[in-house]
């Protein structure tokens, strides 16, 4: 029952899921109102869910209770902890969301489901701390994206899907390969297990790298950094766009989720420590580089925010870059990567939730089709301006805080240079976001009917946006829970 | 209070924020009394900042962000000495300036006095922080502001000049944060106080040179000192007046401010090694800046122009390593934040009223707008130097300073005060003087309370610190001293 206990907010997540498709089924299907009495019931019931997952974390929180689960497969630390909060409160958000959209389709209780199903995934990758669970974790979030992303059955929507299937599917093998020379060399399964061997051994340097350089270009996928981004822009521009925020947010911090796993835990101490930081950080350049300089010349926003996002995560990967290029017991790094991950969480929700907004009632996802938006739909407009200059860095939102953080451990890992190249990077970035600031604020609309988002979606921007703002102003909470959560690898 | 006073402005922009659109015609009341407020406690401020203990005074601190694996501590910590308390003061002073010259504002007025008010809480902070992550905060949030305020209320290619304007201060802030984190990182503190203890950056991870040149960039792009100045013509040209007023007057002090609180208290001995550098750097600046007036046929870009040759001398001051100079500098950030932001007020006036800021199409406005044309002559004196009015003890201050370290330099400071003599009467003779042209017969002269109001206040202040200088001077010269002392 302990067990069971610890895993109580993933369980509550998959709970939800199996209690909306199964009373999904028992609801009538027929008469003019079936989606109208259906709605607010499942809706309802996946908010609760994920209230539920993070209630109970805050539960295990509040206890104190630690430990490891069914004999160490997993572990249920601060670090598992923090990122059940992130993928419960992405994934309420994503459904409060998705509302709008859900109306406007037939599907409900199936792609709620599949919401609280890859949200348990990723929580569960959070929490693995043997090769097995973790990989199983990754299968289960990643299914339940395929469906996800082509569920609207558009032709565009199928492309991403084929591509993301079949692309994933690649990255799996890879990984999979890679965690098979680390079974093969230690003939262990778990982290602990790898790392005491890898710690020790100062034999099979190659066959470690390879294993280094596998594993990251499988989870590289998950990251989404450069070389392993090719699906992002397609995937982001077909798959529905609460969809994509979900992606863009909660998948991409899974991925950074077991990457500090597997790196920090499996591979921390050893002959090929320095190896990998090395590559983290020329990736981290590449990433930012290419995602900023492609983003600059996109003209719709999903695509836009998608080769943004990839530069994001080469701007996180800066702290990972910076935990072992010095000292593999840097904890400024991990917790400057966690940080970043909660703080890219509210911006990126918050941007994404705001474009499903705006292109929702001007009915386009063109930039210049956002001319004269604030004139319209100020506050949205404001919601949205006050995401993008979080993304770019800009005080007083929870980018600056992040960006200074993750740049400071650069700096203290002897990183100068590619704190350098970050900040170069963010001010490549301020022309793209504020290109759609300036089409909103400063051009004229089209027509000058004002516009509201609906109320559940303006209460998730709304949470997103204060939240931002209060992590800027404020940042001490996040910053202790990231450094507690850093620990762990301490 | 200093706290008070640094975020009143907010407060005040909240208030606007919250109005209801059919009451957007008092915004403007609540920003002049917001900015009234902030100005007397400004001035209370002033008045009451004991000269004779020095130092830093009206310290307000507070933990703000607390870690307990790294030295990444920030802090709110301000306070006021000798240097920053007239720049505060300035920035108070033409706060509420720039909002009474608006107070003709139809477009959107409830953002347009919000985004007004950010600004200036942005730049009392720049001016109060003592910490350099909270400095360097302040120095970016003071972007937001601006960039709206160009890209809506602007006029001509307002779109591609507030890209400009932000872009540039955003470059060079990239590289100052980097700089501010080795700091950070070598000390193990981001305490301006502390850090000007230090003294000696050898044993940090990069070359102390290269920590400098990454935190004074930033500050020379703001200045703006050629070759990092494009940006300043084009942003002032755009730019609503208001906003040409606070830009001038407050936004380029902020390079000014940076150089002797940053780069030359916290690491002297790399200042002191780069002193002739900046002098070249600051001569250049002047005679470019004062031979491209000559060619400019806007009147805005002129001045605009004459900004920067104005902000070369602040530089000349600074490279002279010595009390005086520096001195110098900071009363010339001082008295050119008074002229130039009058400059711009009046050239707006014309513009309201002519609609063309060309030189070439004005002619003969001194009968048709006498009071204008009056007040024109004053700044202009003054922004040529002229004795008895505030630019002069700047300049000779400046000139005082430099001579003996950089001579050749400081007579090339010197042409450019017989520059800016003729490129400022020149303008002046054309566009209020000759013949007065008839299409130019409707044209009135400033009438109203809130245009004569803030000239007159421009103007006695110009007047009150060119009869008798030392009421600020003697401010400015115990702030600068300890530099002075690290530099020799």
């Amino acid at each position: 029952m302990d067990d069971l206990n610890l895993l109580g907010p993933q369980l509550a997540l998959l709970v939800g899921a199996g209690l909306i498709i199964i009373i999904d089924v028992f609801l009538p299907f027929a008469g003019r109102d079936a989606y109208g009495q259906r709605r607010p019931l499942l809706t309802g019931l996946a908010v609760l869910a994920a209230a539920g997952s993070a209630g109970w974390s805050l539960a295990l929180v509040l206890a104190d209770e630690r430990g490891e689960p069914f004999d160490g497969m997993m572990a249920v630390d601060d670090f598992t902890l923090f990122f059940n909060f992130l993928f419960a409160g992405v994934a309420g958000v994503i459904v409060l969301g998705s509302i709008d959209f859900l109306n406007r389709n037939r599907f409900l209780g199936e792609y709620l489901a599949l919401i609280l199903a890859a949200a348990a995934g990723m929580s569960l990758m959070a929490a693995g701390t043997d090769l097995i669970t973790i990989f199983i974790a990754l299968e289960l979030q990643a299914i339940a994206l395929f469906a996800l992303i082509g569920i609207s059955k558009s032709g565009s929507g199928s492309e991403a899907t084929l591509k993301f299937l079949l692309l994933s599917a690649v990255s799996t093998a890879i990984t999979l390969y890679g965690m098979a020379y680390l079974f093969g060399l230690s003939g262990e399964t778990s982290l602990d297990g790898i790392a005491s061997y890898v710690s020790t051994t100062d034999e099979n340097r190659s066959a470690l790298v390879l294993a280094a350089v596998f594993l990251t270009a499988g989870l590289g996928f998950k990251m989404a950094v450069v070389p392993f981004q090719m699906w992002v822009p397609d995937v982001y521009e077909g798959a529905p766009t609460p969809v994509t925020a979900f992606l863009s947010v909660a998948s991409k911090a899974a991925g950074f989720a077991v990457v500090m796993r597997i790196f920090l835990v499996a591979l921390g101490e050893g002959i090929i420590t320095s190896d990998w930081a090395y590559l983290f950080a020329a990736i981290a350049a590449v990433s930012m580089s290419v995602g900023n300089v492609l983003a600059l010349v996109q003209g719709n926003i999903k695509r836009m925010l998608g080769y943004s996002s990839i530069a994001q995560a080469g701007t996180i990967l800066i702290g990972l870059a910076a935990v072992a290029a010095e000292d593999p017991q840097l904890l400024l790094g991990t917790s400057s990567v966690v940080f970043f991950l909660g703080a890219y969480a509210f911006t990126n929700i918050g941007a994404f939730l705001a474009v499903i907004a705006i292109s929702h009632k001007i009915g386009s996802d063109e930039i210049d089709d956002y001319a004269g938006v604030a004139k319209r739909s100020p506050l949205l407009a404001l919601s949205m301006a006050a995401c993008l200059f979080s993304l770019t860095g800009f005080p007083p939102t929870a980018g600056f805080i992040a960006k200074v953080y993750v740049f400071n451990a650069a700096v203290q890992a002897d990183l100068v240079w590619l704190a350098i190249v970050g900040v170069i990077n963010s001010v490549i970035s301020a022309y793209y976001y504020l290109r759609v600031v300036l089409n909103m604020f400063a051009r004229d609309p089209a027509t000058e009917d004002a516009f509201l988002p609906s109320p559940y979606l303006g209460a998730a921007l709304a949470a997103a946006v204060v939240g931002l703002f209060a992590i800027g102003v404020y940042p001490t909470p996040l910053i202790e829970a990231s450094e507690s959560a850093a620990r762990v690898f301490g | 209070m200093l706290t008070l006073a640094i975020f009143i402005p907010l407060i005040g922009a909240a208030v606007i924020a919250v109005l209801p659109k059919a009451q957007e015609g008092s915004a403007k009341q609540i920003a002049a009394v917001t900015t009234a407020i902030v100005l007397s406690v400004a001035a209370y401020l002033f008045i009451d900042y004991d000269r004779g203990a020095g130092g830093y005074q009206f310290l307000d601190s507070t933990t703000w962000l607390d870690s307990s694996i790294s030295d990444f501590d920030l802090n709110y910590a301000v306070g006021l000495d000798g240097l920053s308390l007239p720049l505060v003061l300035l920035t108070a002073f033409l706060g509420l300036v720039s909002v009474l010259i608006s107070w003709r504002i139809e477009l959107r007025p409830k953002e347009y006095f919000a985004w007004l008010l950010v600004l200036e809480t942005s730049l009392l902070g720049v001016f109060s922080s003592l910490d350099l992550v909270l400095f360097f905060l302040f120095w970016e949030v003071e972007l937001i502001p601006m960039y709206f305020l160009i890209s809506v209320w602007g006029s001509g290619n307002r779109f591609y000049s507030a890209w400009k304007y932000v872009l540039y201060t955003f470059f060079g802030s990239a590289f100052m944060i980097v700089g501010i984190l080795t700091l950070g990182f070598t000390a193990g503190t981001f305490d301006v106080r502390e850090l000007a203890e230090v003294g000696s950056f050898d044993d940090a991870i990069i070359p102390a040179w290269s920590i400098f040149t990454l935190l004074s960039i930033a500050f020379l792009v703001k200045m703006p000192v050629v070759p990092f100045h494009t940006w300043l013509p084009d942003a002032h040209t755009d730019a609503p007046t208001a906003v040409s007023v606070m830009l001038a007057g407050v936004l380029l002090k902020m390079g000014g401010y940076g150089i002797l609180r940053m780069s030359f208290s916290i690491m002297p001995e790399q200042a002191a090694d780069a002193n002739l550098i900046f002098a070249i750097i600051a001569a250049l600046s002047i005679l470019y800046g004062a031979m491209m007036t000559l060619i400019q046929t806007d009147l805005k870009r002129l001045i605009a122009y004459s900004s920067v040759s104005h902000m070369g001398y602040v530089l000349l001051g600074a490279s002279s390593i010595g009390v005086v100079g520096l001195t110098g500098a900071a009363m010339q950030m001082v008295t050119h934040g008074l002229i130039t932001g009058m400059l711009f007020a009046l050239v707006g006036m014309v513009y309201d009223r002519g609609h063309t800021r060309e030189i070439g199409q004005l002619r003969g406005l001194a009968t048709r707008m006498p009071f204008i044309t009056a007040m024109m002559l004053v700044a202009g004196l003054a922004s040529l130097g002229l004795p008895a009015l505030a630019g002069f003890a700047a300049e000779v201050t400046v000139f005082l300073g430099t001579f003996e370290r950089h001579e050749a330099l400081a007579i090339c400071g010197v042409v450019g005060v017989a520059f800016a003599a003729g490129y400022i009467l020149w303008a002046i003779q054309r566009v209020f003087w000759g013949e007065p042209d008839p299409k130019w017969a409707e044209l009135t002269d400033a009438t109203e309370w809130w245009e004569r109001g803030p000239l007159i206040a421009l103007t006695a202040a110009i007047v009150a610190i060119g009869v008798y200088p030392a009421w600020v001077m003697d401010l400015l010269r115990d702030g600068v001293a300890p530099i002075a002392e690290k530099l020799a």
